[in-house]
C-alpha cells in the first residue's frame, strides 16, 4: 500500500487502471481530455490471506476476478463481483454493477467490507471493517462502491465471499416472467425479453432437479447459458428492441448505447458536495462521472 | 411486568403499534395537560414549529422533555429542547427548515429503543419523533418492495405481510417495537441477519429530509439509482445525515422450509467451533446463535423450552429453503455437532416446539436480568474463528472483577453481546462495570474485530473510535457526514469522536422481559 499511495502522490491528476476492460464505463463518449495529462497508476495485486471459515478474503484491487475466483472455488466460495476477462476488483468494485446471479450472490455493494484507500490530498485512510458484520462509524464502503474512483483511490480491499452452490441450470421458455418466479424459490436471476423468460435456478442438486422438473411441465427447457446484448441500461418500464430485462436489478441489456439517466437536482447538489469535500481539485479519475453510468 | 417497564423510554407515540399498544396509557396518565396558557410567551422557534404543526403537536412540557431526552441505553444526561410530532415529510421538513433557520440542532427519534445513546438529545435540540407516520403507503408483491412511514415497527410490516409469502428480511430482538426508520439509522441486524444480511441489504430508496430543510429520494426503487451511492451511505448514519420520511424496502421470500435444531455442548469453545466448522461447511444458516451456561439457567425456568440446564452452551441453528436442502444441511450440521462434541442434537419437530426454543433465546436478555438490578450490554464482532478464544478472555476479564458475565448472541457472524450483571447500590460497582467493557472491546479490537455490530456507536462508544480507527480514517468519514450536513445540526455529537460531550454513561434498571439482543 505504501508504494501505491507513494505512486498516487498528492498532486496532478491521476486514476487507477485496472483490466482496462470497461474504460469507457462513466466517461462521455465524444469528450477530448484537454487537461493536464492523467497518470495512471496500478494498484497492488495478489491475495493476501483467505479464511473458508471466516467467509472472508482480503487482496489486493489489481487482482483479477480470475486469479480470485480461482483461489475462492478450490475452498467452494465465490464473491459477488462479476467482469469480463482480466477485470480486476477494484475496476469491478467502482463500476459496481450488480452481478447477474445476484438472486445467489447478493449485491456488488454488499460484497466490500474493508477498504484500504488512498485520497485526493495522498493520505491513506481505511473505509469499513473486516468483519462480516459492521456498523462502526459511516458507511464509506457504500459509497466506495459503483464511485469511479472519484472520491479515493482503492489498493486493498476485503470481501465477503459465499459458498458456492452445489448445482445450477439455466432454463427458457415462452412463459410470463411473473409466472416463472412464482414456481422457483429465490431464482438467481431472472431474464425478460419481451415473449421468453430466462431463469437460472442455483441450489442443492435435489432441489435444482425438482425445480428443473417444475419448470419443464410449465413449458421451459434446459438450455446453455444465454449471450446478453452488450450494453446496460435503465429499466423505464419499456422494453427496447432485442433488449433483455433483468427482473428485479432495474437494468435491461440492450444492444444500443445507453443515454445518461437524468438525476434529480438535490441528487446532483449532494454529489457536487461530496466531490467538492473528497477531492476539490478533480485530481481522481477526473474524466469520469458516476452520474454517466447508466444502470 | 417488564414490558411495561422497558417501553417508558420509547415514549407516547411509540404505544400507537402492535404489541405494545398498551403503554400508551401509561403515559398518557401520567402526563400534564399541554400548556395552553403560555402559547403566546414561547421561544420563536416553538411558535414555528406551531405555524408548521399546530400547538397539539408541538411539546415543551416538563414530562415530553423528560421521556425523550433518554433511549433504550444505559446514557443518561440527555437534555430534548422541543419535541415535535410530524405526520408527514412536509411537516418534517418544515421542522428541520425552522431547525435550519435558527441554527438550532435536531434529533429525529423513532420507538427510542436504541442501546448505544443514538437519540439521546444533545444541545436541547427539536426532537422530531417519527412514530406517527406509521402507514405501509404500499406493497407491491409482484416486484417485491414496499413503501412504508419510517414509523412502522418492524414486526407490524412483518405481520402485514403475513399471507404474501414475502417478509421484511431484518428481524431485530426490539422487533415488536423498533420502527423501520431506526432499523435504517441504525443499519440494524437481527438473528436471520447471517443469510441475508443486515438493513442495509433490504432498503432500496429511502426519501429523506437533508439538514437544510430539501427533500431528496436516495436509491431507487429497482437496481442502483445513478450516480453515488447515497442510500448505502445514508443507512446507519445514526441519524446524523438526514431524517428518512418514506423507506422503500425489499422483501424476501419466505422460506418453503425451515428446520431449528438445537446443540447442547459441555465445553462453550466446542459449540463456537462448531460454528466455524458449519460456515467453513459451506453451510450458511438462516441463524447461527449461542447461549452460555448462565443463559440457560436463568432462561429455562422461565420459558419451559426444554433447555438441558446442565450444558456449557446451546447453539441454535435455524436452517431454511428448499426441503431437499434443507434436509441435507440438517444431516451435515447434526454430523458437524457431534464431531465438536454435542452431546445432542435435536431438532424441533413442529412449529411449537421450535417457537418455545426461540421463546428462550429472544427472553433472554430479561430473564438474565432479573439476577441482579442492573446490566450492561456490550455489543461487538470478532471474527468467528476466533470466538473460542474472545470468550474465554471475556470471562476472564469478568472474574478478574468480580463481575457476573453472560453471553447470548450471534455467534453466526461473530457479533458477541456480553452482558454483564451488576448491582449499582454497590460502590463502584459502575465503574468496575464499564472498565470491564472497555476491555472487552479493546479485545474485540485485537482479536481482529470491529466495535459494534448492531447496536451502533451513538454516544456511547464514540470515545472508542481510536481502537479500531485512525485521525485519517476518522476524518474521511467526517468528510462523508459534512456532505449531508454542513453545518452539523443533525444529531450532533454522536459517533465521531469530536471532543464535544453530552450524557454520560449510567445503569439501566428494570430491563425488559423480551427485547434487545
Amino acid at each position: 500500500m505504501e508504494g501505491f499511495r507513494e505512486a498516487v502522490g498528492t498532486s496532478g491528476p491521476v486514476c487507477v487502471r485496472g483490466g482496462r476492460t470497461r474504460w469507457n464505463i462513466g466517461r462521455e463518449e465524444s469528450s477530448i481530455w484537454t487537461g493536464e495529462p492523467i497518470r495512471e497508476v496500478v494498484a497492488p495485486a495478489g491475495i493476501e490471506a483467505f479464511e473458508p471459515a471466516e467467509m472472508t478474503v482480503s487482496a489486493g484491487a489489481g487482482t483479477t476476478l480470475e486469479e480470485l475466483a480461482a483461489a475462492l472455488e478450490a475452498q467452494g466460495q465465490e464473491v459477488a463481483l462479476e467482469g469480463p476477462s482480466g477485470a480486476t476488483i477494484g475496476g469491478s468494485l467502482m463500476v459496481g454493477w450488480s452481478p447477474l446471479r445476484r438472486g445467489t450472490l447478493g449485491e456488488t455493494t454488499d460484497a466490500l467490507l474493508q477498504a484500504d484507500c488512498v485520497g485526493a490530498d495522498g493520505v491513506r485512510f481505511t473505509a469499513g471493517g473486516p468483519t462480516v458484520k459492521n456498523v462502526t462509524g459511516y458507511d464509506l464502503c457504500r459509497l466506495l462502491v459503483g464511485s469511479l474512483g472519484t472520491l479515493a483511490l482503492v489498493g486493498r480491499v476485503i470481501l465477503r465471499t459465499r459458498p458456492i452452490p452445489e448445482s445450477s441450470r439455466w432454463l427458457a421458455g415462452p412463459v410470463e416472467q411473473s409466472v416463472v418466479r412464482k414456481l422457483v424459490h429465490r431464482a438467481a436471476t431472472v431474464l425478460w425479453d419481451g415473449s421468453q423468460t430466462t431463469v437460472l435456478i442455483e441450489g442443492h442438486e435435489v432441489d435444482v432437479r425438482d425445480q428443473t422438473k417444475r419448470l419443464k411441465s410449465a413449458g421451459l427447457s434446459e438450455v446453455e447459458l444465454p449471450e446478453l446484448p452488450p450494453f446496460r441500461e435503465r429499466w423505464s418500464g419499456a422494453l427496447p428492441s432485442g433488449g433483455v430485462l433483468q427482473i428485479g436489478a432495474g437494468v435491461v441489456h440492450s444492444w444500443k448505447s445507453p443515454v445518461a439517466p437524468q438525476v434529480a437536482p438535490g441528487i446532483a447538489a449532494l454529489a457536487l458536495r461530496l466531490r467538492d469535500i473528497f477531492d476539490p481539485e478533480r485530481r481522481l479519475n477526473p474524466q469520469c462521472d458516476p452520474h454517466l453510468v447508466a444502470a | 411486568m417488564f414490558l411495561e417497564v422497558c417501553c417508558l423510554p420509547a415514549g407516547p407515540a411509540a404505544g400507537q403499534n402492535g404489541g405494545v399498544r398498551s403503554q400508551y396509557s401509561i403515559f398518557r396518565r401520567g402526563r400534564k395537560p399541554a400548556k395552553k396558557a403560555k402559547r403566546w410567551n414561547l421561544d420563536p422557534v416553538e411558535n414555528e414549529l406551531i405555524a408548521a404543526l399546530g400547538a397539539d403537536r408541538v411539546d415543551s412540557g416538563g414530562v415530553a422533555l423528560g421521556l425523550y431526552s433518554r433511549d433504550g441505553s444505559v446514557t443518561r444526561g440527555g437534555r430534548a429542547g422541543i419535541v415535535c410530532f410530524p405526520e408527514s415529510t412536509e411537516e418534517v421538513a418544515a421542522c428541520v427548515s425552522v431547525a435550519a433557520s435558527h441554527d438550532r440542532p435536531f434529533v429525529a427519534r423513532g420507538a427510542g429503543t436504541g442501546l448505544a445513546g443514538g437519540a439521546v438529545p444533545c444541545d436541547e435540540p427539536i426532537v422530531v419523533v417519527t412514530t406517527r407516520m406509521n402507514k405501509i403507503h404500499e406493497v407491491d408483491v409482484d416486484r417485491r418492495l414496499a413503501w412504508v412511514g419510517p414509523g412502522v415497527v418492524n414486526l407490524d410490516l412483518t405481520q402485514h405481510l403475513v399471507g404474501t409469502g414475502l417478509h421484511f428480511a431484518p428481524d431485530p430482538s426490539s422487533q415488536q417495537s423498533c420502527t423501520i426508520g431506526g432499523n435504517v439509522a441504525n443499519n440494524s441486524g437481527g438473528p436471520h441477519c447471517l443469510q441475508d444480511g443486515v438493513t442495509s441489504a433490504h432498503v432500496l430508496a429511502v426519501e429523506t429530509v437533508l439538514p437544510d430543510g430539501s427533500v431528496v429520494v436516495l436509491g431507487a426503487e429497482e437496481g442502483r439509482a445513478p450516480g453515488y451511492d447515497f442510500r448505502g451511505a445514508f443507512i446507519g448514519g445514526e441519524g446524523t445525515l438526514g431524517i428518512a420520511t418514506r423507506i422503500c424496502v425489499r422483501l424476501t421470500e419466505d422460506p418453503p422450509e425451515v428446520a431449528t435444531l438445537l446443540l447442547d455442548f459441555a465445553k462453550v469453545e466446542d459449540a463456537a467451533e462448531t460454528v466455524s466448522a458449519v460456515i467453513a461447511a459451506g453451510i450458511v444458516p438462516a441463524a447461527l446463535e449461542i447461549m452460555d451456561q448462565r443463559v440457560v439457567e436463568a432462561v429455562e425456568p422461565f420459558v419451559q423450552a426444554g433447555y438441558p440446564v446442565d450444558a456449557a452452551a446451546l447453539l441454535i441453528v435455524e436452517l431454511d429453503g428448499l426441503p431437499g436442502g434443507v434436509a441435507t444441511e440438517v444431516e451435515q450440521v447434526r454430523d458437524i455437532g457431534i464431531g465438536h462434541g454435542a452431546r445432542t442434537v435435536r431438532v424441533a419437530a413442529d412449529e411449537d416446539e421450535r417457537a418455545r426454543i426461540w421463546k428462550g433465546r429472544r427472553s433472554a436478555f430479561g430473564a438474565i436480568a432479573v439476577i441482579k438490578p442492573d446490566y450492561y450490554l456490550n455489543d461487538t464482532v470478532i471474527p468467528r474463528t476466533r470466538l473460542a478464544e474472545v470468550l474465554t478472555r471475556v470471562y476472564e476479564v469478568a472474574d478478574e472483577r468480580n463481575l457476573i458475565v453472560m453471553n447470548v448472541f450471534h455467534a453466526g457472524d461473530g457479533n458477541l453481546h456480553p452482558l454483564i450483571v451488576y448491582d449499582a447500590r454497590e460502590p463502584g460497582a459502575l465503574e468496575n462495570v464499564l472498565e470491564a467493557g472497555e476491555e472487552i472491546v479493546r479485545i474485540s479490537v485485537e482479536a481482529g474485530g470491529v466495535l459494534t455490530g448492531e447496536h451502533g456507536i451513538g454516544l456511547e462508544k464514540k470515545r472508542f473510535m481510536h481502537m479500531q480507527f485512525t485521525d485519517d480514517d476518522l476524518d474521511a468519514q467526517d468528510r462523508l457526514r459534512r456532505t449531508f450536513d454542513v453545518r452539523g445540526l443533525a444529531n450532533p455529537s454522536k459517533v465521531l469522536p469530536t471532543g464535544a460531550s453530552c450524557g454520560h454513561v449510567s445503569s439501566l434498571s428494570n430491563p425488559p422481559a423480551d427485547l434487545w439482543i
